[in-house]
């Protein structure tokens, strides 16, 4: 039901843990659904210098936040926000269809996490 | 490769025994006749079908008459619960079922409610348990069946079957127990419990998938699902599966032999192992079910901050084989009825575990469990937002 993709990353996730000091911290999903994502970045010259995630959630949820974690590091603020669910799927090789959600989050955390930095930063 | 293999979802369905197997094969080709053939061909297979059909009413002490082979669980619980709506209709329409059934028993009652039956739906404790003093409550003079499982697949608590037959009986009303994940594994006996109805499935006892069985009491009247040649005594009309029934006979053998070599004891030794593994091994772990009457092989828990189904994923990389009643193992967006009628918090339910024991487990396996599920759970509450109070 997964792509190989998806396995290697829910086997091996990159970027997992937290970021000391984190200049922003994004977190969707809820507990009751089974899915949360929460973001953590650190940004230098408007840049993503670091990142990281924890991930509650399900195999496809895992390897969406390492994904996407993997997809906007280095990239600016404005380049990251333009990363969609639909990228992180491809890059993945699909997800089955109720996992679709999953993709959705991680797009949804990178943009929690960019405007909690912007919020702290003063930046409109 | 994993180390090792180790398969702990028998509560899924169990390997075919090797026995069963080998019963089986002749009827797959050289004996292939039609039990309802008069000539030589006819009366092997008519024989054979006698012979595993009285094996199967031993099993449960029935009589061999009052054993009604289908194509499944499913659909004797179809048969059960439809079958007796239909034919006591003039009677009533008040059906009563518990809230951790089976979907093949909660999806006939919810789809004969669509036909303007009604459904009294009757909770359960925490540890999965109706209360006779509820069931005892909810029966009217319009109720016609009391549909319960004797044993739940989720959690493994068994219901005190004897009370509530007892209960409805008292009424006058017919009972219904699910008792596929019962029979083949602890002492059942209809005659006993003096119950009507009784669902067995064969693939959850080492016997082959697409064949089941209905125990129907002499003398209890149903209407049947499937009309037709009028075979198993009218009530399920269609040329025998005789490869599938001799397996189901087979097992049921099998059943017997192993319940008195003292099975239940040897698989409840293994499973308290496990059970107790778990808790001193993992912190926030939560046994499900009920801590004394629950089946013999069944292990269920749910872990805090985790979810199930990369639980699952994880486990099975390492060789061993479970199931979660986590909504993304379900396909769904809800976790198990079961759990959350037991009320356990949606988030909790999400990271349940259920490994189930069959006759070919060794301690060696539950130890290697028990090596490598506490590095799944550690791992992923490593990655969890979650509980991180706890490090």
């Amino acid at each position: 039901m997964y792509s190989e993709k998806v396995i290697e990353l829910f086997m091996n996730p990159k970027n997992a843990g937290r970021i000391d000091n984190p200049d922003g911290v994004g977190q969707v999903g809820n507990p009751q659904c089974g899915d949360i994502m929460k973001i953590y970045i650190k940004v230098k010259d408007d840049r993503i210098e670091d990142i990281s995630f924890e991930t509650f959630g399900c195999a496809s949820a895992i390897a969406s936040s390492s994904m996407v974690t993997e997809m906007v590091k280095g990239k600016t603020l404005d380049e990251a926000l333009k990363v969609s669910n639909k990228d992180v799927m491809e890059e993945l090789g699909g997800l089955p269809p109720q996992k679709i959600h999953c993709s959705l989050l991680a797009e949804e955390g990178i943009k929690a996490a960019i405007e909690d930095y912007r919020k702290k930063a003063g930046i409109k | 490769m994993p180390a090792r293999k180790v398969y702990l979802d028998h509560s899924a369905t169990t390997p075919l025994a090797a026995e069963v197997y080998e019963a089986m094969k002749p009827f797959l080709q050289e004996r292939f006749g039609n039990p309802n053939s008069l000539h030589s061909w006819g009366r092997e297979a008519k024989k054979a079908v006698d012979e595993s059909r009285a094996s199967i009413a031993r099993l449960i002490n029935a009589e061999p008459r009052e054993v009604i082979i289908t194509g499944g669980g499913s659909e004797a619980d179809n048969l059960a619960i439809k079958g007796t709506a239909f034919a006591l209709q003039g009677r009533g329409r008040h059906i009563i079922t518990s809230a951790i059934e089976h979907h093949a028993v909660i999806d006939t009652c919810k789809w004969l409610e669509k036909q303007g039956f009604e459904l009294t739906v009757l909770p359960v404790d925490e540890t999965g348990m109706v209360s006779i003093a509820d069931l005892d409550a909810a029966i009217r003079k319009e109720t016609i069946l009391v549909t319960i499982m004797y044993a739940n697949n989720e959690v493994g608590t068994i219901q005190p079957v004897r009370e509530i037959v007892r209960t409805a009986r008292a009424k006058g009303v017919r009972v219904h127990l699910d008792g596929v994940q019962a029979v083949g594994h602890i002492p059942v006996d209809v005659k006993d419990l003096d119950v009507d109805l009784m669902t067995l499935s064969a693939h959850k006892m080492y016997g082959p998938k697409g064949v089941g069985a209905l125990y129907v009491k002499r003398g209890v009247k149903l209407d049947p699902l499937v009309h037709g040649g009028g075979q198993e005594f009218g009530l399920r009309s269609g040329t025998e599966n005789t490869a599938g029934i001799v397996g189901f006979g087979a097992a049921a053998e099998l059943a017997n032999r192993r319940l008195e070599e003292g099975a239940v004891e040897e698989e409840s030794r293994l499973k308290d192992l496990l059970i107790n593994g778990i808790t001193e091994k993992i912190p926030n772990a939560h046994i499900t079910g009920h801590p004394v009457e629950r089946l013999p092989f069944h292990a269920s828990v749910c872990f805090d901050y985790i979810e199930g189904e990369s639980m699952l994923l994880r486990l099975d990389a390492a060789g061993i084989g479970a199931s979660s009643g986590s909504a993304c193992t379900s396909g769904s967006l809800e976790p198990s009825h079961v759990l959350l009628a037991m009320g356990i918090p949606h988030e909790l339910a999400h990271g349940s575990l259920r490994l189930t024991l069959g006759k070919d487990t060794t301690e060696e396996d539950i130890l290697y469990v028990l090596e490598i599920l506490p590095k799944v759970v550690s791992d992923l509450r490593a990655l969890s937002p979650l509980g991180k109070e706890l490090s």
